[in-house]
């Protein structure tokens, strides 16, 4: 080398080897995320291109299209009852779940397996397990229910119970997941709080409500966000247990957004709905951070 | 420059020297072996995959010239958005195993060729008029044959025989027609003393395609719901109406499950006794044929102004932007794969249907009918079956039509109403076809 360098190299140097080291995560990024994304919003102005037509230019009306597809208001409907259920139900389980297996009790391992289990099983398996739960007649659900002497009823098959049906598994499947992120925060605080709180007489409640809750809210805004991002992702169990039936009852929007793309093949319109999809998810995603964020303490 | 670098471009050097030599070998071969790309769906039970690579085997020992490769690429949903996403990007598989009803949606995509290319020869001519016309007509339009049958299936009956005689029916005698169908399944269907129904009489399942079902109910009724050319559909003539009415009047009488039935759960209904009549596929025959713990019957789905029931199920399909010479390749694997001996086979070992009456007249068919008559009645039934509802844009137009049932179902919507907002929407999609 003809140039002897200073000790750690000089900036420009120093600035390449950091580039070349954030290149392969900027790639798979740019590749896989980004580009996709700018591609959706070019896709989405023009039309499907179809046999040996190529696309052309639409300008809005594929936006057009979306406004007046009845079946894609039903999804945002279906979608906004999802989230509303499925994000506090399961966050709020996950929290008494975590604060339960935090204490010392006995079977505690076993409880702590059997909550995160649902986490850990293929979605499509258990929606096949749900189907036979949910099936009139000799179902689980129905072996309850007649057992107290109640009404047989088609969970899956009415309109007005197949949707809170969906609803239900989505939560048992992701409150074990959320519980993990509590227990793990709760495992890391000090015992000396507890016991300060002890001392001065502080109850459960009380302990709960002022010094852990506080404590966890870093985790209650990374849970809230991915719930959040849950409940529009979580189609999975419907290909099995309802296909968004019946007559669009539990059609939720990433099913509809899959409908259109890879059954109909209407491309265009799909990717119209994968940019609002996407907008709506950044939007909420970018309140959460920067409202949530002022309530909650980092240490 | 130090050691280490110096190293290292020498491997690079080896490295490139060494894929270049591949290349070059590559080259040398004059003859490389045609290679054909095979995807399949694997819808039933069964030892699908095994069959599959048993017959491309064959065929090789057959062909040395020809390498086939046969791709499981999951359900028939997960393979045609392959085979399409693939023939976008330029490299499809050169044939695959598609519904019959993606026939528009191949021809729209400018994705496959027809077969009329490669059929020369009176041989080829008299292998294409084997197959049964039933098959054919979700198979050929405007005067080109687009697929060929491989895996079909048919909607059938299914009765317990134990069921009918508690109550008194003749156990050998299915209904044979509405009228039957409905008196049966009012003796067959039974309340507990609270009045909860532990038994009902017939059940037809409704969620996910219920379109496929109800053609069990409109065919006899005589009416079909779209045209061969897949750019018209009939939902709301009369005949169709009255067809969804008989339906959902089943329901209403209490002989049959209200709202949408699962048709996942439809078999294990039937094995619990919670269902004393069934409507489903034939591709559930070996399943009931294990798990029924009594004696069922199958019977031909019972008629009204006719008999009849859709075909349904899979066809080769040979693809555009394959070369001429792997589509030819594919052309004789499809030809070979589907000669009487082969068709029996799979038929035995699938539970399909035989596609071709040549394959019904194979010894081995003809013993395993003689053993099993329950797996003849789906050919019986051939002669009446009509096509599976397809149309161009043909998941839309469905999903128009399967909304409009489950609608009807539920008691959201009354048939006649259903069915004209299902052919308003239709008509809207079909629009550009015309």
């Amino acid at each position: 080398m003809a140039t002897p360098l200073a000790p750690g190299g000089s900036v420009s140097h120093r600035a390449v080897h950091a580039w070349l080291l954030l290149l392969p995560a900027m790639v798979l990024l740019a590749a896989f995320t980004h580009w996709p994304i700018v591609s959706t919003l070019f896709d989405s102005f023009h039309s499907t291109p179809r046999g040996g037509k190529p696309a052309v230019w639409v300008g809005l009306e594929n936006y057009q299209v979306m406004a007046a597809d009845p079946v894609f208001w039903q999804a945002v409907r279906n979608n906004l009852w999802f989230a509303g259920a499925t994000i506090p139900l399961s966050v709020g389980l996950a929290l008494v779940m975590a604060l339960w297996v935090n204490e010392r009790i006995a079977g505690r391992a076993f409880l702590r397996m059997a909550y995160f289990t649902p986490t850990v099983l293929p979605m499509i398996a258990v929606a096949n397990i749900w189907l036979f739960f949910y099936t009139p007649q000799y179902g689980l659900l129905e072996q309850i229910t007649g057992a107290l002497g109640l009404p047989s009823h088609n969970w899956l098959g009415s309109p007005s119970t197949a949707l809170g049906a969906v609803t239900v598994v989505a939560i048992w499947k992701e409150a074990g997941f959320f519980m993990i992120f509590y227990l793990a925060a709760l495992q890391g605080f000090s015992p000396s709080l507890r016991e300060a709180a002890a001392i001065e007489g502080a109850s459960r409640w009380y302990f709960f409500r002022r010094v852990q809750w506080p404590l966890l809210m870093p985790t209650t805004l990374f849970v809230l966000v991915n719930a959040f991002i849950n409940a529009f992702r979580t189609v999975d169990h419907l290909f099995i247990l309802t296909r968004g039936g019946p007559n669009n009852a539990s059609t939720l929007l990433l099913y509809h957004l899959y409908e259109v793309g890879f059954s109909f093949w209407d491309t265009a319109y799909a990717s119209a709905i994968t940019v609002v999809l996407v907008v709506v998810l950044v939007c909420v995603a970018l309140t959460q951070f920067f409202l949530l964020d002022r309530r909650v303490h980092y240490k | 420059m130090t050691m280490r670098r110096k190293r290292f471009i020498q491997i690079l050097a080896l490295q490139l020297a060494a894929a270049g030599g591949l290349l070059g070998s590559a080259a040398g071969h004059a003859q490389a072996p045609v290679d054909v790309q095979f995807y399949y769906p694997v819808a039933v039970g069964g030892p699908i995959a095994k069959t599959i690579d048993g017959f491309a085997e064959g065929f090789m020992k057959d062909n040395p010239g020809v390498k086939v490769t046969p791709i499981y690429a999951g359900t028939y949903q997960e393979t045609i958005v392959k085979a399409i996403t693939a023939h976008k990007s330029g490299t499809p598989p050169v044939t695959s195993v598609l519904l019959s009803t993606d026939m528009f949606t191949l021809i729209d995509e400018d994705a496959i060729v027809p077969f009329d290319g490669f059929i020369k020869s009176a041989e080829d001519k008299a292998w294409l008029d084997g197959f049964y016309k039933a098959f054919m007509m979700n198979s050929q339009s405007g005067g080109k044959t687009w697929g060929i049958p491989f895996q079909r299936s048919t909607v059938v009956m299914y009765w317990n025989k134990e069921l009918f005689k508690e109550a008194g029916l003749d156990p050998e005698k299915a209904p044979a027609n509405w009228a039957e169908l409905q008196a049966a399944a009012t003796k067959l269907t039974r309340k507990d003393a609270s009045g909860k129904v532990t038994q009902w009489g017939v059940q037809i399942p409704s969620s996910g395609f219920p379109y496929w079902l109800f053609q069990t109910l409109t065919t006899p009724n005589g009416a079909i719901l779209a045209n061969e050319a897949g750019t018209q559909v009939r939902f709301d003539d009369p005949k169709v109406v009255e067809a969804l009415q008989y339906w959902v009047d089943l329901g209403k009488a209490g002989i049959h499950p209200p709202g949408v039935v699962e048709w996942g759960t439809t078999p294990k209904d039937f094995f619990e006794k919670k269902a004393a009549i069934i409507f489903t596929t034939t591709g559930n025959l070996t399943n009931i044929k294990k798990n029924a713990g009594f004696d069922f019957g199958v019977g031909m789905i019972p008629g009204k102004v006719r008999k009849g029931s859709p075909t349904g199920g899979g066809n080769f399909y040979i693809f555009k932007k394959a070369s001429p010479a792997q589509q030819e390749a594919a052309f004789k694997f499809i030809q070979w794969v589907t000669q009487p001996e082969r068709a029996a086979q799979w038929s035995i070992e699938t539970g399909y249907v035989g596609v071709s009456k040549a394959a019904y007249d194979t010894a081995a068919l003809k013993k395993y009918g003689q053993d099993f008559p329950a797996a003849l009645v789906a050919r019986d039934q051939l002669p009446d079956s009509v096509a599976e509802f397809s149309t161009h844009d043909n998941q839309r137009v469905t999903k128009a039509l399967n909304d409009g049932l489950q609608a009807a179902l539920t008691g959201a919507k009354t048939p006649a109403q259903a069915m004209k907002d299902a052919q308003a929407e239709a008509d809207r999609i079909l629009r550009a076809y015309k």
